[in-house]
């Protein structure tokens, strides 16, 4: 760097001019997300990202009461806990005998699952209501948890296996030696090992499962059960005009924990969320 | 496709024993993925072939392939097939991921902060809840909105663009939310390609352009391939920020096929229409399903 040849001189206007260009759409990236910070803390918000009027705490201490913000919250924290914690269980249940054992199974049902990760689940949340009302599973915290960790799962298997493939298999030998069943050492053994793993198919099944909208919105009927995902919509509807101030506290509020996940996990990870051989060519 | 589990535990040279702890660990996802997957999958393909609905009537009767005479029929149907068809081109083929390469390629050549900065910004939009970050882009497009307020400071014509072009307005919300994934795919392609061959390339006289048309990308093209897949898919099945933007309107204008299948069964009760719609879009979904597994097939 500190002798400038002529290539190191490209290197730099080449430099750049990709810092240029990045900042460029990194600016029409960020006025959205501006607009949704500045808002919440501005008294007099509208529709239009500008600097606050005056810094206030008002739009978040009007939504952060029981009814708008921490019972959808408290909703939001059942169902995607219970779906995530659902999910990555069964998911490192499975993934042992796929990734460990030989068998002539394994290559169908990774293929199966393979296939299922890929399906627009979107397209079955009618035919899946009308399940749910013959079986009695409409409205039902249960049900929905269910339902968000069978959609979750064939992403979080596939994820598990390539995160156990990892692992030596030479350190369960000595476990098995002493005596240890298969689940012992996939206890004690194997996932301590894919700590990280196991962080990254918890954390990615938990933000989807938090954003996601049209699963709760479909299965849930009770107001009062409803995650913040759908309460959200209450801004628009019922409550007359839209007090955009608030929208954003609330937009902020509900955000911010699956940024903060993301962020944790993202960085022990080295940046790229590694979404494993699911999505690399 | 899951009934293998049970075949080997029949009549296979291993003691039943070992078979038995080793399919028993995958039983509970088994069970979970038959019974709301591919239960609720097989019911669909039921129900799309009757004339079920929500209210007022005893029972369904099977009416074979109505629903689909029907929906070719109905304009509203190949309204919604169409406008599917410019979302998903627009967003996703088009937007996310020449967005999402542009990017990744800038990002090889950026300085750190700024990479770590524009990174951070565009992978915050796609954890973003999706009503949040439909409901920030609806303020962001609405005649009030930031847009408009910046179109104004330059001077350039302004319009109520959810009203005008809805279907661009969520096509570029979708290529705002989605970007990333797009991006995240292609550095970790373009991280992998070896230095040496871009390099010689460059010593060789090779323009930026004719290195990224003639040595990069057909060194990545199955990440494209993959990519291309995936975000197809993922963008047949938005459904919430489009209905946080603009509830499919105004006048089915943005009406893509996950709402009107949603309207269809909700909002006129037509269950059995309505899954006949989704029987389609998860048959679309199931052949660029199978056309992603093709491009895997030596990974597994």
């Amino acid at each position: 760097m500190k002798t400038r040849t002529p290539a190191s001189r490209r290197t730099i206007r080449h430099r750049l001019a990709a810092d240029f260009g990045l900042l460029v759409v990194a600016a029409t990236f960020v006025l959205p997300l501006a607009w949704v910070v500045l808002s919440s803390v501005d008294p007099q918000a509208n529709l239009t990202v500008k600097l606050p009027d005056g810094v206030t705490l008002d739009n978040f201490d009007a939504v952060l009461t029981p009814e708008i913000t921490f019972t959808p919250l408290l909703n939001s924290l059942l169902l995607c806990g219970g779906g995530t914690a659902l999910t990555v269980v069964c998911a490192a249940l499975a993934a042992y005998p796929l990734s460990r054992f030989r068998s002539r199974l394994n290559r169908p049902f990774l293929l199966t699952i393979l296939f299922a990760t890929s399906l627009p689940i979107t397209a079955i949340m009618v035919p899946v209501y009308a399940l749910f009302v013959q079986v009695n599973l409409i409205d039902t915290l249960q049900g929905t948890i269910f339902f968000f960790a069978a959609s979750q799962l064939p992403f979080a298997i596939w994820l598990m296996k390539n995160f156990m493939d990892g692992v030596p298999k030479e350190l369960e030998e000595a476990a098995w030696t002493d005596g240890a069943s298969s689940l012992q050492s996939l206890m004690r053994v194997v996932l301590p090992l894919m700590g990280p793993g196991v962080a990254v198919v918890t954390v990615f099944s938990f933000v989807m499962m938090w954003g996601n909208f049209f699963v709760p919105f479909m299965l849930l009927l009770t107001p009062e059960q409803m995650p913040a995902a759908v309460s959200i919509n209450e801004f628009f509807g019922n409550r007359g005009t839209v007090v955009y101030g608030q929208l954003a506290a609330f937009s902020v509020t509900y955000s911010t924990p699956v940024i903060l996940l993301y962020v944790g996990v993202a960085r022990r990870l080295g940046g790229g969320f590694a979404l494993g051989g699911a999505v690399k060519g | 496709m899951k009934g293998q589990t049970r075949a080997t535990s029949g009549p296979v040279p291993h003691p039943a024993l070992r078979t038995a702890t080793r399919v028993l660990p995958l039983t509970p996802a088994t069970v979970l993925l038959l019974l709301f997957l591919a239960g609720p999958i097989a019911y669909c393909a039921y129900i799309a072939f009757t004339d079920l609905q929500l209210t007022g009537q005893a029972e369904d009767s099977f009416i074979g392939f109505e629903n689909f005479r029907t929906a070719f029929g109905d304009e509203a149907f190949l309204n919604a097939v169409w406008l599917t068809l410019v979302f998903t081109v627009v967003s996703a083929l088009l937007g996310q991921n020449t967005l999402g390469l542009a990017l990744a390629a800038l990002m090889q050549r950026a300085s750190k902060p700024v990479r770590t900065l524009v990174g951070g910004i565009v992978v915050t939009a796609w954890v973003l809840p999706e009503v949040v970050a439909g409901f920030l882009l609806y303020a962001f497009f609405r005649r009030e909105g930031t847009l408009n307020a910046v179109l104004d400071w330059l001077h350039l014509p302004t319009q109520n663009w959810l009203y005008t072009l809805p279907i661009l307005a969520v096509s570029f919300a979708n290529v705002w939310r989605g970007t990333a994934f797009s991006m995240l795919v292609y550095s970790a392609a373009l991280n992998e390609i070896p230095k040496e061959i871009t390099e010689a390339a460059e010593v060789d006289g090779a323009g930026g352009w004719r290195r990224m048309w003639h040595i990069t990308l057909p060194m990545i093209r199955r990440s494209i391939g993959t990519n291309l897949m995936l975000i197809t898919l993922q963008t047949l099945s938005v459904f919430g920020l489009i209905w946080v933007m603009t509830r499919g309107g105004p006048g089915g204008k943005s009406q893509t096929l996950p709402l009107f299948m949603y309207e269809e069964a909700f909002q006129k009760s037509m269950i059995g229409y309505g899954t006949a719609v989704a029987l389609l879009l998860l048959v679309v979904g199931s052949l660029f399903s199978a056309v992603y597994l093709r491009l895997l097939r030596t990974e597994v």
